[in-house]
């Protein structure tokens, strides 16, 4: 698989936030992606980068395309070192949260993508991957 | 500090969010419309969201409060010009913004918040 384009992005402050959503926006405007599909990965990617910012106390996104055979999509990593989530299965139910949210953030984000994968453990921080295809 | 204006025009409230919003963005306008609605004794609020590419959860979740708040404040909320793609991915999200009305424009929407204030005014009438 080729990674062509790579890109990496601080999630510190709620400004960080919107500049990942315009960061993404573009990229997939870049790929070719329809409206909806531009619309799904960026409020996937606002929900996951307001994630990181609260409840891992910051992090990183690396942006990348990825190209498999004749697909074309974008890589969404993001990355924080804060407390991680001691039962991911839990948090990955609708209307669940710890914060005060709506607890759509997860699942909802995984609605959006193509792929999703979760990684996390207590004391470790938290890597959640997403990908969506053209 | 950055805010979104809100205008008054008789017993409404109009807003237009033009630009992206950071969270603590939306929620100095869920304050200061919750002011707003008491000090200029609003009737209704507009929300033209016409201008909005995206609404995710947090900004979902504002819309949900607002319209609550002016409720309990004796005021209509209805939001205004969704686009497309935005409703579409918001319902797979996982938000159909209960508790919210909407209208397709700001004609319509004003219609609709007429229609709700001058109903209200009846129901008033008939139980005094």
């Amino acid at each position: 698989m080729l990674v062509p384009l790579s890109e990496n992005r601080p999630i510190a402050t709620p400004e960080d936030v919107v500049a990942v959503r315009q960061a993404v926006r573009q990229r997939a405007v870049e790929l070719g992606f329809n409206l909806v599909d531009q619309t799904k990965i960026v409020t996937a990617a606002s929900e996951l980068a307001r994630n990181t910012l609260q409840y891992g106390g910051g992090g990183t996104l690396r942006i990348e395309e990825v190209i498999e055979g004749p697909r074309r999509g974008l890589r969404l990593v993001f990355e924080d070192n804060g407390p991680g989530i001691a039962n991911v299965e839990l948090a990955m139910k609708d209307g669940y949260t710890t914060g005060n949210g709506l607890g759509l953030g997860l699942s909802g984000a995984k609605r959006l993508s193509s792929e999703f994968e979760i990684q996390s453990r207590p004391g470790e921080g938290t890597r959640v991957t997403i990908v969506r295809w053209r | 500090m950055e805010r979104i204006p809100i205008l008054k025009m008789g017993e409404y409230l109009l807003v237009t969010i033009q630009v992206d919003m950071h969270d603590r963005l939306a929620m100095s306008l869920q304050d200061d419309l919750t002011s707003r609605i008491v000090s200029a004794r609003a009737k209704g609020v507009l929300i033209d969201i016409s201008a909005l590419e995206m609404v995710d959860s947090f900004i979902g979740r504002m819309f949900g409060d607002i319209a609550a708040m002016s409720r309990v404040l004796d005021a209509e909320t209805v939001v205004v010009g969704m686009r497309p793609a935005v409703a579409i991915t918001l319902v797979e999200l996982g938000l159909s913004l209960p508790g919210v009305r909407t209208a397709l424009n700001i004609e319509r929407g004003m219609e609709l918040l007429r229609g709700l204030i001058g109903a209200r005014g009846l129901d008033d009438a008939g139980s005094a």
